[in-house]
């Protein structure tokens, strides 16, 4: 029966076009398993979608009216995208959390033990991530609309922020896949997510002009990636004289291409020792 | 080094592995014919979970040599993969999707095209009677069900060999009875199977071969029968009632055999190695003991169990702990054996 079938498939060494096509369809169809979980459970669209919705009404309304914000937009334009950014930023707790329980729970291991293509757990894992955080950037542009946020800067503008604020969240994500597979467990996974990512989103010029912050403060929040993010990202939103391109999307480029570099073969590492 | 024996499914032998100063295998040889089951015990730590994973090219040997399927594990990795399936006490199913998409994205994973996939994975939910439940959410699912999509999860490819590690552990009962007789048509089909167990019973009712590993060693193999001999086979043991009797009990049982009863004095209780001449010597002794006039209660011959072997060559009982997690989900064997 489909013993011969199945002895012909094992001796055939595939070639390496065969090999790419195997890595490109695995990484597909973990990304699809990915999503598939994502919108199976309530909690993680509540925790990904409703709760960065929450920060801008809160945010907007709130904090809003004492906050005095440079730029003809109001607060609401100078938020949105600090905003945004955040969003990517704690986005990628997700990311930390499933490779951590996919380590502890033998998950990796018995995807190892499979023909698939090694890299289609991580590979997947990052494109399903990216596609539900454009996802919930675009709900937030919507609900952004909705309280008054305008982009100034052009459709240009507006799509070179989406893509930076795309970019700054898959560098985030390779840091976070590093230290979930490092640290594969969930709850030490999550303090420690809560460590660098609060003060670093916090601090930085995502809600607050960095002016109003003491002295000591500036100098950390000045100098940043996330508040060259956030500045760049503010300038394709907005533009004018307030909100200058250069030299933050350089910087920030720069620095993205710099975590990537680092954090993304840590994380192949963690992932081939995982067990 | 075995020689190369094209009938064996899994070929190891020399294996090493040790992880900094923690020697988890040191010198394990065995080898597995085509379509048997091979069990494998040991207590925790003793180094079956190490053994499988290199047997599963989830780690690389310090030194030795495991051939699967002709393939070895470390040089032809990839051919390896293609020709095994793996299952343990950790499920590899995605509790928040369906068992039927659970086990075509598993399929579509080991490169098997769309509709292949469909109709094996149909194919397995029909025969490990999960059909009904194929489009739930796998976390609505018991326990039973759960272990049994993961176990058709891996068998998904149709793998010709097939590693189970401590496949019925948590189950319940009838859990356990299900899993056994899945696996035991799986292997009538010709799959070749290695099991670790910690439950000596599962070992002997499912395995052709055992091999004990305690400390990262080999300590004892066979069959389930010849491991049970070699503790020294039959046990024939029986109650004097009437204490007076019993030196006239151990007079008359005395030449049986060439190994001298043991007697409880306590208990008023006797037994006698009798090898593997089992109901000659219990005939035997029942007209020794009705000649010389005793009379005698619980009269019986008991095969030993394969705890009784575990005993002997670890030297110590089968982990504890297990035992009281085991006996915690499901009666013992001895009330069961008075219930019914």
């Amino acid at each position: 029966m489909t013993v011969i079938a199945a002895q012909a498939r094992i001796r055939a060494r595939p070639s390496a076009a065969q090999m790419a096509r195997w890595a490109i369809s695995d990484s597909l169809v973990m990304t699809r398993r990915n999503l598939l979980v994502w919108l199976r459970v309530p909690a993680y669209i509540v925790f990904t979608v409703v709760q960065p919705v929450i920060f801008v009404l809160l945010f907007r309304y709130v904090f809003g009216g004492a906050i005095h914000a440079p730029g003809s937009g109001g607060y609401v334009s100078y938020l949105m995208p600090g905003i945004i950014g955040q969003t990517a930023a704690f986005a990628t707790f997700a990311t930390a959390i499933a490779l951590a329980q996919e380590a502890t729970k033998g998950v990796i291991d018995r995807f190892r033990a499979m023909p698939m293509a090694r890299s289609a757990v991580l590979a997947g894992r990052l494109i399903a991530d990216s596609i539900r955080m454009l996802i919930v950037i675009l709900v937030i542009i919507g609900v952004g609309y909705a309280v008054g946020f305008r982009f100034q800067n052009g459709v240009v503008g507006a799509i070179g922020m989406v893509l930076l604020a795309e970019l700054f969240g898959i560098a985030v994500c390779s840091v976070s896949a590093f230290v979930g597979l490092a640290i594969k467990d969930e709850e030490s996974v999550q303090a420690f997510g809560l460590i660098w990512i609060f003060p670093l989103t916090f601090v930085s010029s995502a809600f607050v002009p960095i002016a109003t912050m003491p002295g000591w403060l500036q100098v950390f929040a000045n100098n940043q990636p996330v508040t060259l993010v956030i500045n760049a990202m503010r300038a394709m939103a907005l533009g004018g004289p307030e909100f200058p391109l250069n030299p933050a999307l350089w910087e920030s480029l720069v620095w993205l291409a710099g975590v990537m570099i680092v954090f993304t073969p840590l994380a192949v590492r963690s992932y081939r020792r995982v067990g | 080094m075995a020689a190369q024996n094209d009938d064996d499914a899994i070929e190891v032998s020399g294996l090493h592995k040790s992880f900094g100063k923690v020697h988890a295998l040191r010198g394990i040889d065995f080898s597995v014919p085509r379509g048997t089951v091979l069990g494998m015990l040991g207590p925790n730590g003793a180094g079956k979970t190490t053994a499988v994973r290199v047997l599963t090219t989830l780690l690389r040997p310090d030194s030795g040599r495991v051939v699967i399927e002709g393939y070895d594990v470390v040089r032809d990795a990839a051919a390896v993969r293609r020709c095994i399936g793996l299952a343990g006490q950790a499920t590899a199913i995605q509790l928040e999707l369906t068992g039927r998409e659970n086990l075509e994205i598993m399929g579509r994973l080991n490169h098997m095209d769309r509709r292949t996939v469909r109709g094996r994975a149909a194919t397995l939910l029909e025969r490990f009677d999960i059909a009904d439940a194929a489009d739930r959410p796998a976390k609505t699912y018991s326990g039973g069900m759960q272990r049994r999509l993961d176990l058709a999860a891996s068998l998904i490819a149709e793998p010709s060999v097939l590693f189970l590690d401590e496949p019925t552990t948590g189950l319940d009962p009838y859990g356990r009875l299900g899993m056994w007789g899945i696996l035991r048509e799986l292997v009538e089909r010709g799959t070749t199977l290695l099991l670790t167990t910690q439950y000596l019973d599962e070992a002997d009712e499912l395995a052709n071969t055992i091999v004990v590993v305690d400390r990262g060693e080999v300590i004892a193999s066979g069959t389930p029968n010849e491991l049970k001999d070699q503790v020294g086979g039959d046990l024939l043991e029986f109650t004097v009632p009437d204490r007076a009797q019993l030196d006239d009990a151990v007079r008359a049982v005395g030449g049986l055999s060439e190994a001298s009863p043991t007697v409880d004095p306590e208990a008023r209780r006797i037994k006698v190695p009798v090898g593997s001449r089992g109901s000659t010597a219990l005939v035997e002794a029942v007209r020794r003991l009705d000649a010389a006039g005793v009379e005698t209660e619980d009269l019986a011959l008991h095969r030993p169990s394969l705890d009784d072997v575990f005993l002997a060559v670890t030297g110590h009982a089968a982990e504890s702990s297990s035992d009281a997690a085991r006996n915690a989900e499901m009666p013992s064997k001895t009330s069961a054996g008075v219930a019914s």
